[in-house]
């Protein structure tokens, strides 16, 4: 008999039962104790200007409100940047650097008081000039708002001059809002002397509390940070939550009252940062089997007003633009742009999507030029022995996409089909198919390598019943299933044993964001470290107590062996209670083999790699530029898997939300700045009805990590999001027909309709 | 402003309440009346969080007053199940594991049983416009839809 609920099983997200009868609650669903404020935030309707005046008078007399908090009411620091760049005020001073940036913020007795008077207030602001994308910042002088990143191999001017062809290039690829179903939120509670608890849904709640007490001007010590469940994040509410939580907690301690702020979906898209848009102009040398020599790439990124985590972003957009590729030859460089724009930050992918679709772009532009797949052409350039070397430096040592995509191939009968919709796109009709296989190969690791941390807190309580805490937040991803699942399976107890706890900064210090797609590897590790120490010391016990050896000693499914004699885990853990055995424990963890040197672009970033593969069919109205996504296979990589149903849930939630990038989700800001798509009226993510009609997703099962992770598993969260490529390369395809595949449409991202439309018009002029 | 009464029927019970004449029923529902189940997503009726059933009709409880809910029957996440016992879609989504972080999942389960009263046989196709109405950002769709049409085909069996 076996436990229930140990690693490598399908098993529900713990919060499930409470997810479908409504039960479960998010930070908006707490009692809200009786005199609770609400905040809400004035922003500015200037993209770039000098603040004159801010009369809040009439704000001030409005019905309900009690006050209001400009920068001139912040104790502490008024900045909240998370690298410590002091370039992100909670409210500006002298001047505004975005249509949207928030200015200050009104408390009333309602929040929909709050709302209205937010209205009212009289702002004066001289405009000054403003540029709002990153070619037209570079043209503009614009300042970098970090520092860029180069990476270099090998000799590019010698390697394109080599080459037998040359194609140069430019492609924009825009941004993405996150769109989490739940905006975000803080809800603050003043506590004694200096102390303040915030409830809220962030994905960071180290950062969320270090960055309270820099703005209240106390010391760590004195917030409270907690998190039960987001409502989603995908990266959104890793630093934007910071703004929310500092002024939540500054209302509450100026009005020693509970604080709650939430903006509506309008404010929230308007006001909080968003994917990086990029402008990448590239530059690629191959031979005619269409063989890469040499790659040259340019990567300019709208960074909004300040850095915010630009920095690692465009990095690792770099890192990311060899995709699966060996260039033998190589230069990318990164302007990280000053834009007069909100201020972009961490989505699903981190910059990495943007840097993999380049890599992809120059596959395609070889494939036209030569006639040839592009599968093909991918395969040519996979990494191999003898080519294994990154741009950064880093070796390849764990390249499996050879097998994943020679599976997907075989099982998605791609050969046949590609020749099938060939066949049929000859016959002239309105309606035209593509098909493509695209593939990923993606770094896990912070790329920051501190960050590479995680700690957790394990106790097991007297009656055998066993509470877990860890750093990491759940925001639907299944993280703390997965973790829940280590801690059952390290003492051998049934999974309704483990109780998982909220993130809170009073259990486990110091934390890492939930990002980067870490959570399982960093947290699982740590928790695992924690039952070890536990086990340790009871082990001892055992041997002590019963004069046996410690080999004697078995964790078995619900019981422990103990020399000849089996006992329950809970009368075990009695006894030992009862011999004064600690029994609880902080874990820790830090991955292993990394290091970078940014300034010379050469380290080992990625502990490892994971891979996948999708295989995308559309249909394409030449007509009218519309589509439909008709067929998609999927192959994908997460090593050995803690839980295949979660794991299964990431790679379909990733896939969709990558095609939504490249395909219906089309940010839009008018001249002057002002973003025209902010809310889901007129931003489209992918909807029911947009699912792929034939939808298969397979996890590669034969896969396990060669690197000694938890449980020989991998990341999951954001690799699947660049399959959603394989959409957009279709739609190329099918665009590419109606010039007979002589030329390679370069479409830009998001491929909408419109775009479609435009290119097939433009390919027939040309034709 | 003074304040409405209204009267009306929430998942079977008679429910009385004090309204402003601009609340919405959804603001209603989570602040007045401590039922949290139904979200608010976006408030504009474009994301499907909030859906409640009213008089037998699917509507976002976000775009209706709470004014307007006098002398009608409303069903909410709330009431799907009958105390302990989930509701067979409740029961599909779990196995399915047809959510992930849950927030989309009252509205959208809402939806879908709605659907199923209308029409037991739905094919795929009707499932995924009928449920175009709920967003969900994490999922990608796949689960919910097969969770659906996997409850439907029970339901039919059953019946
Ligand atoms: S909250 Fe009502 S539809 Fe979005
Ligand atoms: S499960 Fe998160 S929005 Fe649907």
């Amino acid at each position: 008999m076996s436990i229930k609920g140990a690693t490598h099983q399908d098993l529900a997200h713990d919060s499930a039962a409470k997810h479908v009868t409504g039960r479960a609650e998010y930070t908006d669903d707490i009692p809200e104790p009786g005199g609770t404020l609400h905040a809400y935030l004035g922003l500015s309707e200037v993209a770039h200007g000098r603040i004159v005046e801010m009369d809040l008078s009439e704000v001030l007399a409005a019905p309900g409100v009690v006050g209001v908090l400009t920068a001139d009411d912040i104790p502490g620091a008024n900045d909240i940047s998370p690298t410590g760049l002091g370039d992100d005020p909670v409210f500006p001073e002298d001047s505004v650097e975005f249509h949207g940036q928030p200015l200050f913020a009104v408390v009333a007795e309602s929040r929909e008081a709050a709302r209205r008077a937010a209205t009212l207030a009289q702002v004066e602001i001289a405009p000054l000039a403003h540029v709002l994308d990153p070619v037209g910042a570079i043209e503009a002088g614009y300042p970098d708002v970090t520092a860029p990143l180069k990476l270099e191999r090998g000799d590019v001017a010698g390697g394109l001059a080599d080459s037998a062809h040359r194609i140069k290039g430019r492609m924009a690829i825009g941004g993405q809002d996150h769109m989490y179903l739940e905006g975000h939120i803080a809800f603050a509670m003043p506590g004694e002397d200096d102390d303040v608890v915030v409830y809220s849904s962030t994905q960071h709640p180290s950062e969320a509390q270090h960055m309270v007490a820099h703005v209240l001007g106390v010391p760590s010590h004195s917030v409270v940070v907690n998190v039960r469940r987001m409502g989603g994040g995908f990266g959104g509410k890793e630093t934007q939550m910071n703004l929310f939580a500092a002024v939540a907690a500054l209302a509450a301690k100026k009005w020693n009252r509970p604080v709650k702020i939430r903006p509506d979906r309008d404010q929230d898209m308007i006001a909080t940062g968003k994917r990086h848009d990029f402008v990448a102009d590239y530059e690629v040398g191959f031979d005619g089997e269409g063989r890469i020599e040499a790659v040259e790439g340019f990567f300019a990124a709208r960074c909004g007003f300040s850095a915010d985590l630009s920095g690692p972003v465009t990095d690792r957009a770099l890192f990311h633009a060899d995709n699966a590729y060996f260039y033998p030859h190589v230069r990318l460089r990164s302007r990280p742009m000053k834009t007069n724009t909100v201020s972009n930050t961490a989505f699903r992918g981190f910059g990495g999507p943007q840097g993999v679709i380049v890599a992809e772009r120059m596959i395609e532009e070889i494939a036209y030029a030569l006639g040839r797949d592009p599968l093909e052409i991918r395969k040519a350039n996979f990494y191999r022995p003898g080519g294994d070397v990154t741009p950064y430096h880093q070796q390849v040592e764990d390249n499996i996409l050879e097998r994943i995509v020679g599976e997907l191939e075989e099982s998605s009968q791609y050969q046949a089909r590609r020749q099938a919709i060939r066949d049929d796109n000859v016959r002239n009709g309105i309606i035209r198919r593509g098909i493509a296989l695209t593939p990923v190969k993606f770094g896990i690791s912070f790329t920051a390598t501190w960050y590479n941390q995680a700690g957790a807190l394990v106790h097991v309580y007297s009656d055998g019943s066993i509470m877990l805490n860890h750093g990491g937040t759940e925001m639907g991803q299944g993280l703390n299933i997965k973790v829940a699942q280590v801690v059952a399976e390290a003492f051998q107890v049934d999974i309704e044993r483990v109780k998982i706890t909220r993130t809170t900064t009073e259990k486990v210090p110091n934390t890492s964001a939930t990002a980067a797609s870490s959570g399982s590897d960093l947290n699982g590790m740590a928790a695992l470290d924690a039952c070890e120490q536990i086990k340790a010391r009871l082990v001892d016990f055992a041997c002590e107590n019963r004069g046996i050896a410690a080999d004697e000693v078995a964790f078995l499914p619900g019981r422990v062996k103990l020399g000849a004699d089996e006992i329950g885990f809970d009368d075990f853990i009695r006894q030992a209670y009862m011999a004064r055995v600690q029994l609880s424990a902080a874990g820790f963890y830090k991955t292993p083999k990394i290091h970078w040197d940014r300034a010379k672009g050469q380290g080992r970033p990625f502990y490892y790699f994971a891979y996948g593969a999708a295989c995308s069919e559309v249909s394409v109205d030449t007509l009218t530029g519309e589509y439909r996504v008709d067929r998609v296979e999927i192959l994908h990589d997460v090593g050995r898997s803690l839980n295949p149903a979660v794991d299964r849930g990431q790679v379909e939630g990733g896939f969709i939300q990558g095609m939504g990038w490249l395909t219906s989700e089309e940010l839009w800001w008018d001249d002057d700045g002002r973003l025209r798509t902010h809310a889901p009226s007129t931003y489209k993510i992918p909807l029911a009805s947009d699912r792929p009609r034939i939808f298969n997703v397979a996890l590669a099962e034969w896969s396990q990590n060669a690197e000694r992770t938890i449980k020989r598993s991998k990341a999951v969260g954001e690799p699947p999001f660049m399959l959603g490529i394989s959409v957009f390369e279709a739609i190329s395809m099918a665009v590419a027909s109606v010039a007979g595949y002589r030329e390679c449409p370069r479409l830009d991202a998001p491929a909408t309709p419109e775009r479609v439309l435009m290119a097939i018009e433009r390919l027939k002029r040309e034709r | 402003m003074s304040q409405i009464h209204i009267t009306t029927t929430i998942n079977g019970d008679e429910t009385e309440y004090l309204c402003e004449a601009d609340e919405t029923l959804l603001d209603v529902l989570r602040d007045h009346l401590d039922m949290t189940g139904s979200k608010e997503g976006c408030g504009t009726g474009d994301c499907g969080a909030c859906s409640v059933v009213v008089d037998g009709r699917l509507v976002c409880s976000c775009l209706m007053l709470a004014a307007e809910a006098e002398g009608r029957a409303i069903e909410t996440i709330e009431g799907m199940g009958q105390g302990d016992q989930l509701h067979p879609l409740q029961q599909k989504f779990l196995e399915h594991a047809a959510l992930q972080c849950g927030i989309c999942t009252p509205g959208i389960l809402v939806a879908a049983k709605n659907l199923l009263e209308r029409n037991p046989n739905p094919s795929e196709e009707e499932v995924r416009y009928w449920l175009a109405g709920n967003l969900c950002r994490c999922t990608g769709y796949d689960k919910i839809i097969r969770a659906v049409m996997d409850t439907a085909a029970d339901m039919r069996g059953a019946a």
